[in-house]
């Protein structure tokens, strides 16, 4: 389903964040970024990095220590 | 991106590795999150711009330092600080730790700084003053004084002061 995958996992803060940034880059307008983290700071990160730069957060969910987010690239 | 754009401006005063954080992951963190940013570097913050990065932590004066060691967060007394030898053996501890944790060095994160377009101002009367040359400092720098610095502060919206 996402268009890039991120692996974040064993990446402290901030980089889970940085890395995203430039993952988008390579998203296409309107595609989905999936990005694994076991940073829990990430969680209110990637929330507060959505609402700043408009991208949308479609999910997240935690399994086992590591965090899954969805990122929809703004057009 | 949002509609009303907010930039930041930072002042970097300190050089040592603890203190080389706060800047560069603010700097690298609001860029990434859309702002322009600006980092003033004067004094003993000058040396983050140097080419060759040698940075120490010291545990001297330093109460608040205590680290993670079996279990339990450890001091060291100001005294055992000034043996030689034992900052650079807590520095190397200090990077070994943020290795292991997986956080980034301040080569990179500085690395990022740049990449993001982070502007990178080094004082000129620091410069003059513990005799630094321009050319053991990263490429991309301006160098400017105060006046350039309140200039950038004006426009920004969020300034701090490191």
């Amino acid at each position: 389903m996402a268009d890039v995958t991120l692996d974040a996992k064993g990446l402290n803060c901030p980089l889970p964040i940085l890395k995203a940034r430039k993952a988008l880059k390579d998203v296409p307008d309107a595609g989905v970024l999936e990005i694994l983290a076991t940073d829990p700071g990430a969680v209110a990160d990637f929330e507060a990095f959505c609402r700043q730069t408009g991208n949308e957060l479609l999910e997240h969910s935690e399994d086992d220590g590591v965090y899954r987010f969805l990122i929809k690239k703004a057009a | 991106m949002s509609a009303e754009e907010k930039s930041m401006s930072i002042i970097v005063t300190k050089g040592s590795l603890d203190w080389a954080y706060p800047p560069f992951i603010l700097a690298t963190t609001a860029a990434a999150m859309g702002l322009p940013v600006t980092m003033f570097f004067t004094f003993y913050g000058l040396p983050l711009l140097l080419k060759d990065l040698k940075l120490q932590v010291t545990a001297a004066g330093n109460p608040a330092m205590k680290m993670p060691m079996a279990g339990m967060h450890v001091g060291l007394p100001n005294l055992v600080t000034a043996i030689p030898g034992v900052d650079a053996m807590a520095s190397v501890m200090m990077k070994n730790l943020i290795k292991k944790k997986g956080v980034a060095s301040i080569e990179d994160l500085r690395e990022a700084a740049v990449e993001s377009e982070v502007r990178m101002i080094g004082c000129q009367m620091t410069m003059d003053l513990f005799e630094y040359d321009k050319k053991d400092m990263i490429d991309g720098i301006d160098i400017g004084g105060a006046a350039t610095y309140i200039e950038c502060a004006t426009q920004a919206d969020i300034n701090l002061f490191i």
